[in-house]
Parts: structure tokens; C-alpha cells; sequence
């Protein structure tokens, strides 16, 4: 299985995703911000960062990269894709994701490790998970508050697309909500970082839960 | 010409750096400071106004958390 990683200037999570991809014994494909095709690529990581310097506002720039119009046609036919935290940001801006990630309540860079619980395996990043089940997993963001009308946010508990939630909300996102999926349940956004917890040499491979999930999507 | 874009954040929308700026007046000493908020000027030279609109609800402004205006200031 080929999974890509967007690179865009400022990404700073890549070389992690790259390597976690590497540990689950898929084939890694990096993908630049300028290519013009996924290079053949089953499923897509968009890591966090920092892109094009968070300018105008986190992804606002990125989304328009050359690497979003065939990422964007490959979500749209179903492909599995997981932002993380830029990431999510950047997909939340090409409206892949409903809503928006504002600046945390309390003002602060948030960076920590918080319990997150899995709220539904129907996503192609959690079907090797267990329903409920609980994760310790990293965060660091300055704008990981999710925010989404009243409709959209009651349409998301309805359709059962909330994917993570916080035990204990660091950022005042609404509804404690972690990460989402769209309606098509393939594009999924998640604040906490999977892939800096994807070996025990880094203290815990927690985070390989949910990016091994997706190896099940793998073509035979 | 010269257009100046206002873009900021919408009605009950919540902007934790407005709250903070608010926070910060009465400790300087400026008193009665009810509420504040923060948006972003972005001031263009362009040829024509024809884009403006589009310009800011594909890039400029986020429809979703935030409202904008405009006006051609020279």
C-alpha cells in the first residue's frame, strides 16, 4: 500500500508521518506542495505544521496549493485522507471538513498529551479500533478550537461523525470534538498527533491505533 | 485603486484575542472598556473592483467564522 504525506512550505510533521508509514510496512510517498498528481498514492497523510507560516490563517494558503486539486478529487471519490492538526486546518479550508478550528480559549499554545476516546470505527483511520476505546495522545496547536454552527454541529452527533473526543477539553472545542469525518466518512480531521507516537522509542506507539486502521483499505 | 478589506470576526463568534486585548486596557488604566474585537485590514492596489467580493469569500475572510467589508479608499 502507497500512502503520501502533502509537503507544503512549513510542514514540520511530515518526516514523522513518513516514518510511522514506514513502521506499518506500507510504502511511503511524499508528496510536494507543487506536484500535480498523488504519485499512485491509496491513502493520503496531511500532517501538521506550520504551513506557508499560518499566514492570513492556519491552511488558508495551503489549500489553494497545486497538490489540493488532485487531493481534493481523490477525497472526493472516497479516498481515504487524514489531516492532523494543520492538516485538519488545511481540510477544514477546502471545505473537505465542515467547519473551522479557531484560537484556543484560553490564548495558549497548547502542548501536552491528553486521553481521547474513539467515538465511531466507521472511518477508514479507526476500523482497527475498538468503540470507546481510549488513546493518550500528543497535542500541540495554538488553534484547535473547533467551531461549527448549531445545525452542522447536531448534523456531525447525529450522522455519528465525531471520530475523537477529549476526556478533557484542552482548547474549548465544541463538544469536546477531537476529530470529525465527513459525510462520505473518508476524509477525517484530527487535532491530536497519531504519528508522534508511533514507536516505542518515542515513549509510545499509541498512535499507530489509528494510523494502521487504514491498512485495511489496502487493494488485493 | 486602492481597496481596503475589513474582515472580522462574526456576531457571537467567540475571539479569544479581543477578549484578551479587553482584559488587558483596565490594566493599563483605560477604564470602561466593554467589549473588544480584533479583526485583519488587508489594503490591495488593483486594477479593478470586479474580484473583490470573490477575492474575500475564497481567501481573504473564512464565510464560516468571519464577515468582511469593503471599500475602494483612492
Amino acid at each position: 500500500m502507497r500512502i503520501g504525506v502533502t509537503v507544503f512550505p512549513g510542514s514540520n510533521c511530515d518526516r514523522d508521518a513518513l516514518h510511522a508509514i514506514e513502521l506499518m510496512g506500507a510504502e511511503p510517498v511524499e508528496l510536494w506542495h507543487a506536484d500535480a498528481d498523488l504519485k499512485g498514492s491509496d491513502a493520503v497523510i496531511v500532517p501538521g505544521g506550520f504551513s506557508y507560516g499560518d499566514y492570513l490563517r492556519p491552511g488558508a494558503i495551503a489549500r489553494f496549493a497545486a497538490v489540493m486539486g488532485p487531493l481534493e478529487e481523490f477525497a472526493i471519490v472516497g479516498g481515504p485522507v487524514i489531516g492532523v492538526c494543520n492538516g485538519f486546518q488545511v481540510l477544514c479550508e477546502a471545505h473537505l471538513l465542515p467547519g473551522a478550528l479557531l484560537q484556543n480559549t484560553h490564548m495558549r499554545f497548547a502542548c501536552d498529551r491528553v486521553r481521547v476516546r474513539v467515538e465511531t470505527t466507521e472511518t477508514p483511520w479507526t476500523s482497527g479500533c475498538e468503540l470507546g476505546e481510549e488513546l493518550t495522545l500528543p497535542i500541540a496547536h495554538n488553534e484547535g478550537n473547533y467551531f461549527a454552527d448549531p445545525e452542522t454541529l447536531a448534523r456531525l452527533e447525529d450522522e455519528d461523525r465525531v471520530v475523537l473526543r477529549y476526556l478533557e477539553n484542552p482548547n474549548g472545542s465544541m463538544n469536546d470534538i477531537a476529530g470529525l469525518c465527513n459525510e462520505g466518512r473518508n476524509v477525517v480531521g484530527v487535532m491530536p498527533h497519531p504519528e508522534r507516537v508511533s514507536d516505542p522509542v518515542l515513549g509510545s506507539d499509541e498512535g499507530m491505533r489509528i494510523l494502521q486502521s487504514v491498512l485495511a483499505e489496502a487493494r488485493v | 485603486m486602492k481597496v481596503r478589506v475589513l474582515v472580522r470576526p462574526k456576531e457571537g463568534i467567540l475571539d479569544p484575542q479581543g477578549e484578551a486585548v479587553r482584559g488587558a486596557l483596565p490594566a493599563l488604566g483605560f477604564g470602561g472598556v466593554e467589549t473588544v474585537h480584533v479583526g485583519r485590514l488587508i489594503e490591495m492596489e488593483l486594477e479593478n473592483t470586479d474580484d473583490v467580493d470573490a477575492m474575500c469569500r475564497r481567501l481573504l475572510a473564512n464565510p464560516t467564522v468571519e464577515e468582511y467589508e469593503w471599500e475602494v479608499v483612492s
